[in-house]
């Protein structure tokens, strides 16, 4: 039985890995550009942002799925995204606006002097951003991503809510042939993958060891 | 020709008016070392002089050349920050740079001199202020009095025309403050226009040209060390002075 099982829950876990990695390329910079929008000095912007981050982060993101992916037809008669495609624009707008959050704080928390050692030296604000900010910045949001990225990793199950064959529903199906032990096995595929983000993550911090900030 | 002149300069925020017309002028080679307590404008000062804050009115001219009076673009503002150099209470490095890079980081990027110029430059400073052997440490490795003296070549590594330093030893614990005021003391020389906020009044006195006393956002004294300190003529400077000798 181990084998079939085996290559079962490969199959869903590879569902899962590509909703994982599509929000990751994604979310990662739209989170940056939600960030400058609510830290705009166009106060409308700033404002609109923020509500829209309140919203997303405020709700389950199983509704966020389920009304993406049915919302479209019933609210407007407009033919339906492909399962995945909806799943896919659902992770991204939540997650971008979780990350947006962390960006801001890592972004804010950099005292001011930085900027200003950097406008006395004539550069410019994108150098300043770039040369001086960006990398201490990371170094902060570091631990908070991961936190969320291994969030992200679990999250990935809630896509079977609009018929995404994840690795979990891959693995629920054994229990009408009376096995449990494939749910037990789903979970050490998430154990074992975020045991190697962790290590990920471990070792970008210890890259960043050399300064504080 | 005055190397600094500055005319009726104003600025207030919010309710509070913290410079109400501040006119004074500085000749090449001079230090000009500001004294005055918490509030008095002091530092706001520095900050419009370096453009960090914009002035409501009145005028910074530069060897003669106007650079305030109008709506300035982002680019005038960084040509017009370059006259000027400034060394913060709070030193600013740069932490995910060595101190060799913290020097050569701004003339990189504003593209002055090759590479090599620049690195020979840095370490040159580094000589200046005593710190060669920390080339390639990285700031927090390095005390405070340390650290402040980075900043100095930092800001030395762009050749300002005037050198500003806000409460440069306020950060530091006592006694790191020699160190970093010997090498102030050693900048000075004919090319070298200083301007010091401090509150090392022993300092201001035996190494300044000219002495500001500010209170409540004017110049309230202007004089050679001699003038202010020994001889002021104002009741409000001689109380300032009178109370931070009474202290020591």
């Amino acid at each position: 039985m181990f084998l079939p099982v085996t290559l079962q829950l490969l199959m869903g876990f590879w569902e899962s890995l590509k909703i994982f990695l599509l929000t990751l390329a994604f979310a990662l910079p739209l989170g940056l550009v939600i960030c400058f929008g609510s830290m705009s000095r166009f106060f409308p912007l700033k404002k609109l942002t923020r509500g829209f981050v309140w919203i997303i982060r405020g709700t389950p993101l199983m509704l966020q799925l389920i009304i993406i992916f049915y919302g479209p037809g019933l609210m407007f008669g407009l033919p339906a995204m492909p399962r995945f495609t909806a799943t896919i624009v659902a992770f991204v707008i939540n997650y971008a606006c979780y990350f947006s959050e962390i960006y801001r704080g890592g972004i804010e928390s950099i005292p001011r002097g930085q900027y200003e050692a950097g406008q006395v030296l004539g550069m410019t604000k994108g150098q300043i951003f770039y040369r001086v900010v960006l990398l201490q910045v990371i170094k902060r949001v570091l631990a908070p991503m991961s936190n969320e990225i291994i969030t992200l990793v679990k999250d990935t199950s809630l896509a079977r809510i609009i018929g995404i064959y994840e690795i979990i529903w891959a693995g629920e199906a054994f229990i009408k042939k009376g096995l449990i032990w494939p749910l037990f096995y789903t979970g050490v595929f998430y154990l074992v993958f975020n045991g190697l983000l962790t290590i990920l993550f471990g070792y970008l911090e210890k890259k960043l060891d050399y300064f504080r900030s | 020709m005055a190397i600094l002149e500055v005319k009726g300069l104003k600025k207030h925020f919010g309710e509070t008016d913290v410079l109400k017309g501040v006119s004074f002028s500085l000749e090449q080679g001079q230090v000009l070392a500001i004294i005055g307590s918490s509030g008095s404008g002091k530092t706001t000062l520095l900050r419009c002089l370096n453009f960090l804050e914009t002035a409501d009115e009145g005028e910074v001219l530069v060897d003669g050349k106007c650079l305030t009076g109008r709506q300035l673009t982002e680019g005038e503002i960084r040509q017009n920050r370059l006259h000027f150099g400034l060394v913060f209470q709070n030193f600013n490095l740069f932490p995910q740079y060595t101190v060799l890079e913290n020097i050569t980081l701004a003339p990189k990027l504003l593209k002055q001199g090759t590479e090599q110029e620049n690195r020979d430059k840095a370490l040159a400073l580094l000589d200046k202020v005593g710190l060669r052997q920390k080339k390639d440490a990285y700031p927090h490795q390095l005390s405070g009095g340390q650290q402040q003296r980075v900043a100095i070549a930092r800001a030395l590594a762009l050749n300002p025309q005037i050198l500003c330093f806000d409460e440069p030893t306020s950060a530091l614990d006592p006694e790191l403050t020699g160190e970093v005021l010997r090498v102030i003391r050693g900048l000075k020389d004919k090319n070298n226009t200083m301007i010091v906020v401090t509150h090392e009044m022993e300092f201001a006195k035996s190494v300044a040209d000219v002495v500001i006393y500010m209170a409540d956002g004017v110049i309230e004294e202007m004089g050679t060390p001699e003038e202010v300190f020994d001889h002021p003529k104002s009741e409000k400077t001689r109380a300032f002075i009178g109370g931070v000798q009474q202290v020591f």
